[in-house]
């Protein structure tokens, strides 16, 4: 078996004096999928902080592409093609479109191709090039966060709940293009509230509750437990 | 008509130099979120190394603008990003305040140590060159002042726009962690911002030597124009931050040609920024209520009511033994000590327990001594009336700003203080130009408090009295509330605190008391005049209080005995005078993170006295007596209750060493 | 004599994005109400919007058959209506005690800060035992476990005599025994009178205590009734685990129609 692209050992991360990763371990595959579920408030936000850079581990390990990086800066670990589009609208609500596009080749690829791609596999960002990002819809702004991913490359992408305050019909538009990244060989962790829609695109699944992985598997298996997990068994 | 034309015009120009400045200051604060109050001090230095290059160096012009613009200047901005700014944008306002208004003591202390005050000329570019514009006559300066505003407005935008690095700066205003997610470095963004904001500053100060003068405080001062011009775009908004500038130069140029030459309206120009800033805010909608968790803070120890009653006794004493044992002008100092010490007792209440910053607070000591002196009623009811109208006042200053935030308060409140000191101080009705007041000293239920000795003692009494009064507020429902507001403004707002009357009454309350310092002051002195309540003395009240630790009494009485110390050792060592001033400052920079100040290090080196090294101390000496003595006296045990009462200590040394 | 809280046509708009689009929904006196639904599907915007934190794009809050959309934060406060934060407010720098306290103050005015503290603090105490706090009472806030903080925030609020309580995600921190006793408070709270309004994750207790939910997605209420109602709506199965397959309601075409 080749070397994972990501490879999480026994990682805890706190707030405070309150723990909030407890020994996560998890792995990603090459070229994989892999969809991480779980309740509110069982750490998923905080495994995607630590992992990009954004927040530090108080112990554990994370290799990327067999690299040690716990504790790299965020903006060197998206140089080295970490592409990370955290919560919520990961665009810069009052820079243009094509602003927004333009700071994307901080991590390697030049202007002119992320315009190309951005533009061809979404013809409305190129209508709205020279409109302020925040202005545009929810979904329109998701597309532009999600150029980043389709023109960059990254040798892993992390996407954090992509889905949040959207319309379901967006969101499958949305994992389509996720899909179709994946299908370009680029390996991806999503994190995920819409259970069912992120298991369609994911080749593995991971459950996480209070700070730990508590299930991994295919995502037939996972789904069965997850309507449990969310809707307290009511569903 | 065509002398309006001329004036407006003339108004364009000084406008133009006002806006290049402003432009830096935008640029600085939008990327990093400190607002840089020594911008004009950096401006000031600049503009003196420039004539230092040009004058001193005989270096070209060019080559020294060059020099200045491009090398001194950006390094400069550089290093002050790296080394003193960076992560003051995420921490509370109040912590940057301190940090700028420190550098900017610290520049004007350094210009005055390296350029010794003599009369310099700076003069125009191309002081020779002219052209006639109907019978308007406009000189080449006037025009490269225009041009350069021109060059950098372009510059800005195609910066901000059409490059990477500028729309890397835009993008970090609205969210600097996303800019890292995209691999990009808001550091290096930060620190580029501040080298083009230094070189602005330079170039702005540069073009308006030969209008202000080559001077230390009329530069600095500078930020308050550029400060007022960049409110009208919220200091976001650099075209609006240029019209704002047009629009402040034009008022002036105007005010210099239609307003009468004597009396009142001959005062108002050197003003007018403030008034143009005071007009703005008032217009500016109220800010929203904030959310997100705020972090306790870790505040000096509030003694026991008990034990601060004790340690003013104490400290009373000490004054009493101290002030009848030296000569007739120290006595005098320790009552310059004792105000300055009220004064900052009041930044206690404000800053140290609110989290406000007043960049003005000497001044409404101004405003107290001006009361007693004009109602010349020297008794309780007199006093009372300077703590009151100075209360009032600083209620109608922090009424329009209050509705805004912590940072428009302080920058607001430097701008009441330059308007008092250039315009109302100076008034016919008040203090007059260059004149004083003649005051008496205080009689209470009819005893007149003459000699100087009973009068100082008084004072410390005052002081001691009003720390009393500050503890005890502290330890009551208000000083509660003070720390839930700062804890949490939404938590306190849906609890159903008016926050907004609440910091009204807050200011106008600690405006009181230092009303009451300044109505003291003008006993002690007998005679009072607007050159004792200039603007920059309020900076050096701020300095000096976060230094010594503007969280406790304590802090507050060190802090006033420094500060009346500070010119006596600058008198005595003239040569180093600005040199104080710098070590102060810059002092400032290196302290000002820590509210606590140089008091609260002394509270635990109290403690670890007391509660190791004193005891350790006892046993050896215990063991060494019980050689000499016979065993079994309990006085040891008994003294180190009496050194347990930490806060006496650490109060008298200071004070001793400074008058004897 | 309508509700106690009316939310009427709320719409929050923040640059282009709708975070409460039209929202109606009430709240009574003696009951406890729900309000549901995913992750930034709008619910502690519209807390906001009923205490006066973010003021609507569009739309009323009537209160006590008053419209109350225009009052500032603390008029609202003072006539009843109280609140705790999903991120915490607490103070932290104050003990548990004293944050109760505060509230007292704030409550009581000027006069209470002369009132012998000794009932105030008899009535502290009480108060801290209720909810099931009193072992922490002298800690400082900021150092007290994320549940300990909540229960804290609902005491802070309780002192106030609200009539109105609004509960943003009150139940997380705590442990499973702990969640049952809140949730007999909070039974006993709206027995007393009190209308609550809780934004809850926590579905298991949602459905025991909860006279009615409100299900709020995109911004929208999709769904409103009782919790036996509720979780068999197929809206609301949609809105948590999303499915694909079914037909969209109608008020979603326009947003689709922009992407599409």
């Amino acid at each position: 078996m080749s070397v994972p692209i990501l490879d999480v050992v026994d990682l805890h991360a706190a707030y405070g004096r309150i723990e909030v990763l407890r020994g996560v371990d998890l792995s990603v595959p090459k070229g994989a999928v892999m969809a991480l579920l779980g309740p509110n408030g069982a750490g998923k936000s905080t495994l995607v902080k630590v992992i990009s850079g954004q927040k530090e581990a108080t112990s554990g390990d994370i290799h990327l592409a067999g690299v040690h990086v716990r504790n790299a800066k965020s903006d060197d670990l998206a140089r080295v093609g970490l592409c990370t589009v955290p919560e919520g609208r990961s665009v810069f609500p009052n820079l243009t479109v094509e602003e927004n596009l333009r700071l994307m080749s901080y991590a390697g690829v030049p202007t002119a191709a992320i315009l190309e791609t951005a533009y061809s596999y979404f013809p409305r960002l190129h209508e709205r090039r020279n409109q302020l990002a925040g202005t545009m819809s929810g979904g329109e702004q998701q597309m532009l966060a999600m150029s980043r991913a389709l023109a960059s490359d990254p040798a892993l992408l992390l996407l954090d709940e992509l889905s949040m305050g959207l319309a379901p019909l967006i969101v499958e538009e949305l994992y389509d293009t996720v899909a179709r990244i994946a299908e370009s060989g680029v390996s991806i962790l999503c994190i995920e509230q819409f259970a069912r829609t992120a298991l369609r695109v994911s080749d593995y699944a991971a459950v996480m509750s209070g700070g730990r992985i508590v299930a991994t598997g295919e995502p037939g298996e996972i789904l069965d437990t997850m309507a449990d997990v969310i809707l307290g068994g009511a569903a | 008509m065509s002398s309006l034309f001329a004036f407006t015009l003339l108004g364009l120009f000084t406008g133009a130099a006002y806006a290049i400045m402003a432009s830096g200051l935008v640029l600085t604060y939008t990327t990093t979120r400190v607002f840089n109050i020594a911008h004009g001090a950096f401006g000031m230095v600049l503009a003196f190394t420039f004539w230092d290059f040009t004058q001193r160096q005989g270096l070209p012009t060019v080559v020294s603008l060059i020099l200045v613009l491009g090398v001194v200047a950006p390094a400069i901005g550089w290093f002050i990003q790296r080394f003193v700014t960076r992560g003051l944008g995420e921490g509370p306002v109040s912590v940057a305040l301190v940090v700028t208004v420190g550098l900017l003591v610290g520049l004007i202390g350094l210009a005055q140590q390296i350029w010794k005050p003599q009369p310099r000329v700076l003069l125009p570019f191309y002081p020779e060159t002219g052209w006639q514009l109907g019978d308007t006559y406009i000189t080449a300066h006037q025009v490269i002042t225009i041009v350069c505003s021109i060059i950098v407005a372009l510059g800005l935008y195609l910066l901000l726009n059409r490059t990477r690095i500028g729309t890397a700066m835009r993008a970090s205003v609205d969210n600097p962690d996303l800019l890292k997610l995209f691999g990009g470095r808001p550091d290096t963004v930060a620190a580029l911002a501040w080298a083009i904001g230094m070189s602005l500053a330079a170039l702005g100060g540069i073009l308006l030597t030969p209008v202000v003068g080559l001077d230390y405080f009329s530069l600095t001062l500078l930020v308050i124009n550029a400060y007022a011009a960049a409110m009208l775009g919220r200091l976001k908004s650099l075209p609006l931050t240029f019209a704002g500038a047009m629009g402040l130069g034009v008022l002036e140029s105007w005010a210099v040609a239609y307003l009468p030459t004597d009396g009142f309206w001959s005062t108002i120009r050197p003003v007018i920024p403030a008034l143009f800033l005071f007009a703005i805010v008032v217009i500016m909608p109220q800010a929203q209520l904030r959310i997100g968790q705020v972090k306790g803070i870790i505040a000096a120890p509030v003694p026991s009511m008990t034990r601060a009653a004790g340690s003013g006794g104490v400290l009373l004493a000490f004054a009493f033994v101290l002030i009848s044992l030296v000569s007739r002008s120290d006595v005098l100092l320790i009552g310059v000590a004792a105000t300055y010490a009220m004064v900052m007792l009041s930044l206690v209440l404000l800053t140290g327990y609110g989290g406000h910053v007043s960049l003005a607070q000497f001044t409404f000591a101004g405003v107290g001594a001006l009361a007693y002196a004009k109602l010349d009623e020297p008794n309780l009811f007199g006093l009372a009336m300077a703590g009151l109208i100075a209360a009032g006042v600083g209620a109608l200053v922090a009424l329009p700003v209050l509705r805004l935030t912590g940072l428009y308060l302080a920058l607001s409140t430097l701008a009441f203080a330059v308007l008092m000191d250039k315009m109302i101080f100076q008034a016919e009705y008040a203090f007059k130009f260059n004149g004083v007041l003649a005051t008496e000293r205080l009689s209470i239920l009819g005893v007149r408090i003459g000699s100087d000795r009973s009068y100082v003692w008084f004072m410390v009494l005052s002081f001691v009295l009003m720390g009393l009064f500050l503890l005890w507020l502290r330890r009551g429902a208000l000083g509660r509330l003070l720390i839930a507001m700062r804890d949490s403004p939404s938590g306190c707002g849906t609890l159903g605190l008016d926050l907004r009357w609440f910091r009204v009454g807050l200011f106008s309350l600690s405006a009181g008391m230092a009303g009451l310092a300044g109505g003291l002051f003008a006993g002690l002195r007998g005679t009072v005049g607007a050159a004792d309540f200039l603007y920059f003395q309020s900076l050096l009240v701020l300095l000096l209080a976060v230094v010594f630790g503007v969280t406790s009494v304590t802090g507050a009485m060190l802090g006033g005995t420094a500060l009346m110390l500070l010119p006596v050792w600058q008198s005595s060592a003239p040569s180093l005078a600005g040199l104080l001033f710098a070590v102060l400052g810059f002092g400032a920079v290196l302290l000002g993170r820590d509210p606590n100040g140089i008091a609260n290090h002394l509270f635990k080196l109290g403690r670890l006295g007391t509660g190791r090294l004193l005891p350790q101390w006892e046993q050896q000496f215990r063991l060494r007596l019980d050689g000499l003595l016979k065993p079994g006296r309990p006085a040891p045990a008994h003294s180190i209750d009496r050194v347990d009462e930490a806060v006496t200590e650490p109060m008298t040394g200071p004070m001793n060493q400074g008058v004897s | 004599m309508g509700a106690l809280l009316e939310v009427d046509d709320v719409v929050v708009k923040f640059g282009g994005v709708t975070a409460v689009n039209r929202a109606n929904f009430t709240a009574e006196r003696g009951q406890i109400t729900g309000l549901i639904g995913p992750n930034g599907a709008g619910k502690t915007t519209c807390f906001n919007v009923i205490t006066g934190l973010q003021r609507p794009t569009s739309g009323r809050v009537r209160y006590r058959d008053r419209d109350v959309s225009r009052w500032p934060v603390h008029k609202r406060a003072k006539h009843g209506i109280g609140r705790t934060f999903q991120r915490l407010e607490a103070f932290g720098s104050l003990s548990v005690r004293d944050n109760v306290r505060v509230a007292h103050d704030i409550h009581g005015g000027p006069l209470a800060w002369v009132r012998p503290s000794g009932r105030t603090s008899l009535e502290i105490d009480v108060l801290l035992d209720r909810v099931g706090i009193a072992e922490y009472a002298d800690e400082r806030a900021d150092s007290v476990p994320t549940g300990t903080a909540r229960l804290l925030e609902l005491a802070r609020a309780l002192a106030c005599n609200p009539q109105l309580l609004l509960l943003d995600e009150p139940s997380s921190g705590l442990d499973e025994t702990e969640t049952d006793a809140f949730g007999e408070l909070l039974k006993d709270l709206a027995a007393e009178g009190a209308a609550i309004l809780m934004v809850e994750h926590d579905m298991d207790l949602v459905m025991a205590v909860c006279d009615d939910i409100h299900v709020l997605d995109f911004g929208q209420i999709i769904a409103s009734g009782t919790p036996a109602a509720v979780r068999t709506d197929p809206a609301v199965q949609r809105a948590y685990l999303g499915y694909a397959e079914t037909d969209h309601e109608g008020d979603h075409t326009s947003e689709m129609g922009a992407v599409s």
